[in-house]
C-alpha cells in the first residue's frame, strides 16, 4: 500500500479491464513521472469521452453525428440487422469482412443482478426499427449476435420471443462453435466469420 | 494413476514446498499444524478446483502473498501430465496442462481424480444437504468434465433468476406499471434456462446415485455388519415429494419439462417469497440407516460409518471406470474404531497410490508402509 493519491491512482487503475496490479503500478508510476503537459492531454481526451461522444440514433453505435457511418453507408444492405450487445460488437463483426447488412447495439444484454432488464436496453427502438423503413428498405431478417454467455443466451432467447411475431421476418442466431462462456469480441475473425456464414433460423 | 511430483507456492503455510511421491502408500507425518493437511488439499485442488476445507480461494493463499501455485505431475497409464494452477483471489485463476495455458481451470478437470477422505467428512452426514449435493457434482464432475460447466451455467442463471425474482416480486406488492411486465416478461426466459440447465445437472445426478446407491450399501455393510445403509435422491420436481432412486438412465428433456412445469405452479410463491425454490439447489440426498433419516439419528460411529461408505462408494466407481484413483486419507485412522481401520486399511493398501498424514506413525496401520515424509518446522524430509 502507498500513501494517498498514488494508491488511489492504483486502485482506480486496477479497475479498468485487462489490467491487473502489477501493471496498475507500472502505470501510475509512469504517470507520475511523466510530463505534466502529456497527463494534461490524457485528462482532456477522457473529459471529451464521457462529455462529447453521441451515440447513433438509428443503431446505438458511437458516434460522431446523429446517424453513425454504418447507418449512412448506402452500399450497406439495410434489410439485414446485426444485433449486438456493445459498440466493440460491432467491430468484432466488422473484422470479419464477412458481413454487409446493418447493426443494432443493444447496450448490454439481460443481467438483473446488475439492474438490467427489457427497458434498459435498447430493444423497443429494435421493434420500432423493425416495423419501418430505414434506408429504402424494410428489415427482412435479423441476426442475433450476443455473447456466447449466459446473460447473452438469455438476452438472445427473450429477442427470439418478441420477434417472432413479425410477419415476414427471419430471425437467424449465430451457428455454435464460438466459445461458450465468452464474449464475442474474443471469438478470432475466422469463428466469428464462420459462425455469420452458418446462421441458422431460430 | 498417481501423483509423481507435487509442488506448491505460497499455497497455505508454505512458501515452498517440493515432494516426489511413489506409486501405493505416501505417508505425511508431522505434529498438529504443520502443514501436512496443506499439502494433500493441494493435490485435492488440482482435482476439484476447491478445496474440501474452505469455499473461498482466499484461505489458500498464504497470508501475505496475493496468488499461490499448485503443480502436479501425474501418471496414468504410462502417460504423463504436468498441471498447474494459479490461484489469485478476486480474479480469475488460470491453468496451464504441460506448461501451456488452458482456456478455463475447469479444461483440467478429470486428468488427476482423487478420492479424499478426511475429518470434515463427517458433515457429509450431519452436515446441510448442500454438503452432499456437493460430494455429488465433484464426483460428478471427476467422471464426466462437462458437468463442471453445467454447474458453473446453472449456479449463473440461478443467481440471475433471483436477483429477478426478488425484484420482480417487490415491485408486484407495491405499484405495478409497465417495466415490471417487462421483468415479469423475462422471468419466463429464466425459467426456461433455469430448466435446461436444471434438468442436465438433474440427470447427471440421478445416474450417478443409480449407480452409486448399492455401492454405498455394500460398503457400509462392510464396515458395520448388520446395518443397512441406503442413499436416495429427493428433487424438488420428482413425483410424490421427489424420492427417486435407481430408476434407470435419466432424460434432460423430460426433467427439464417436470422442473418447468413445476416452476409454473410455484411461481407466485417464489415472487411473494422472492426466492427460487425449484431446482437441484434445493435437493438433497438422502442417507438411511434401516429406517432412519442418518441425519439427527446416526451415532457418532454410524455416522463416520456412512461417511467413509460414501468415500468408498466413490472410489470403487471411478475405479470401476478405469483410471483407478488416487487415495487421500487426512488424519484419519485415529477417528476410526479397529474394524473400520483395517477394512480402510485393506483398501489403501492395494491402492495405486494413496496419500496418507497422520500425527504419529502407530496411527498408520502397518499395511500402509512405504514413502514416508517427516513434517516439520516448515520442511518436508523423506523419512526412511
Ligand atoms: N493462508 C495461510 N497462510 C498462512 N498459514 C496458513 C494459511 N492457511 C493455514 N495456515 C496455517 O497452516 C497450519 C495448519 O496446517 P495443516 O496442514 O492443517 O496442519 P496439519 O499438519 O495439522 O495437517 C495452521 O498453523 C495455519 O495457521
Ligand atoms: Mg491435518
Ligand atoms: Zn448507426
Amino acid at each position: 500500500m502507498y500513501e494517498g493519491p498514488v494508491q488511489d491512482l492504483i486502485d482506480e487503475l486496477g479497475r479498468l479491464p485487462g489490467i491487473g496490479p502489477k501493471s496498475a503500478q507500472r502505470i501510475a508510476f509512469h504517470l507520475l513521472g511523466a510530463e505534466p503537459a502529456d497527463v494534461t492531454r490524457l485528462q482532456e481526451v477522457l473529459q471529451r469521452v464521457k462529455e462529447g461522444v453521441t451515440f447513433c440514433d438509428i443503431c446505438g453505435n458511437v458516434s460522431e453525428q446523429a446517424t453513425c457511418r454504418i447507418c449512412r453507408d448506402a452500399r450497406r444492405d439495410a434489410a439485414l440487422v446485426c444485433v449486438v450487445e456493445e459498440p466493440k460488437d460491432v467491430l468484432a463483426v466488422e473484422r470479419t469482412r464477412e458481413y454487409r447488412g446493418r447493426y443494432h447495439v443493444l447496450g448490454g444484454a439481460l443481467d438483473p443482478l446488475s439492474g438490467v432488464g427489457p427497458d434498459q436496453l435498447r430493444i423497443r427502438e429494435l421493434l420500432g426499427r423493425i416495423g419501418g423503413q430505414y434506408g429504402g428498405a424494410e428489415v427482412t431478417e435479423v441476426i442475433i449476435a450476443t455473447d456466447p454467455n449466459t446473460e447473452g443466451e438469455a438476452t438472445a432467447t427473450y429477442l427470439v420471443r418478441m420477434l417472432r411475431d413479425f410477419p415476414g421476418l427471419t430471425v437467424t442466431r449465430l451457428a455454435s462453435g464460438l466459445p461458450m462462456g465468452g464474449d464475442l469480441e474474443f471469438a478470432d475473425e475466422l469463428t466469428l466469420g464462420r459462425a455469420l456464414s452458418g446462421r441458422r433460423s431460430v | 494413476m498417481h501423483v509423481r511430483h507435487l509442488q506448491v507456492t505460497d499455497f497455505r503455510s508454505w512458501p515452498t514446498a517440493e515432494l516426489t511421491f511413489g506409486r501405493g502408500p505416501n505417508v505425511l507425518v508431522g505434529a498438529n499444524g504443520q502443514g501436512k493437511t496443506n499439502l494433500v488439499e493441494a493435490v485435492g485442488y488440482l482435482a476439484n478446483l476447491g478445496s474440501h476445507r474452505v469455499s473461498g480461494d482466499a484461505p489458500l493463499v498464504r497470508h501475505g502473498a496475493s496468488s499461490a501455485i499448485v503443480r502436479a505431475t501425474v501418471v496414468n497409464e504410462g502417460r504423463q501430465l504436468t498441471l498447474d494452477v494459479e490461484i489469485t483471489p478476486g480474479r480469475t485463476n488460470r491453468a496451464r496442462v504441460n506448461r501451456a495455458p488452458v482456456k478455463r481451470p475447469r479444461d483440467i478437470l478429470g486428468i488427476l481424480r482423487t478420492v479424499f477422505f478426511g475429518p470434515e467428512d463427517l458433515s457429509l452426514v450431519r452436515g446441510d444437504p448442500g454438503e452432499r449435493r456437493r460430494f455429488l457434482d465433484e464426483l460428478l464432475a471427476s467422471r464426466s468434465p462437462r458437468f463442471a460447466g453445467v454447474r458453473a451455467d446453472y449456479d449463473r442463471v440461478l443467481r440471475q433468476r433471483s436477483a429477478l425474482l426478488k425484484t420482480a416480486g417487490g415491485l408486484r406488492r407495491g405499484q405495478r406499471g409497465r417495466s415490471d411486465d417487462a421483468a415479469l416478461g423475462t422471468l419466463e426466459v429464466w425459467d426456461n434456462h433455469l430448466a435446461r440447465f436444471g434438468g442436465q445437472l438433474l440427470a447427471g445426478r440421478l445416474d450417478l446415485v443409480a449407480e452409486l446407491s448399492p455401492l454405498v450399501t455394500a460398503a457400509y455393510h462392510e464396515l458395520a455388519p448388520g446395518g443397512v445403509a441406503t442413499v436416495r435422491y429427493r428433487d424438488t420436481a420428482g413425483p410424490d415429494g421427489g424420492a427417486r432412486a435407481g430408476q434407470g438412465p435419466s432424460d434432460p428433456e423430460s426433467l427439464a419439462e417436470a422442473l418447468l412445469a413445476e416452476l409454473r405452479r410455484v411461481r407466485d410463491q417464489e415472487l411473494d417469497r422472492g426466492v427460487c425454490l425449484v431446482g437441484p439447489h434445493r435437493d438433497e440426498l438422502e442417507l438411511t440407516i434401516g429406517d432412519l433419516p442418518a441425519r439427527g439419528y446416526a451415532s457418532h460411529g454410524e455416522s463416520w460409518s456412512f461417511a467413509l461408505a460414501l468415500r468408498l462408494a466413490a472410489y470403487d466407481l471411478l475405479r470401476a471406470e478405469g483410471s483407478e484413483p488416487v487415495l487421500v486419507l487426512d488424519d484419519v485412522f485415529a477417528e476410526l474404531d479397529q474394524r473400520r481401520r483395517s477394512r480402510l486399511a485393506a483398501v489403501a493398501g492395494r491402492a495405486e497410490q494413496v496419500l496418507v498424514t497422520a500425527a504419529v506413525e502407530e496411527d498408520v496401520p502397518a499395511e500402509l508402509t512405504g514413502g514416508r515424509f517427516v513434517v516439520r518446522d516448515g520442511t518436508v524430509r523423506r523419512g526412511d
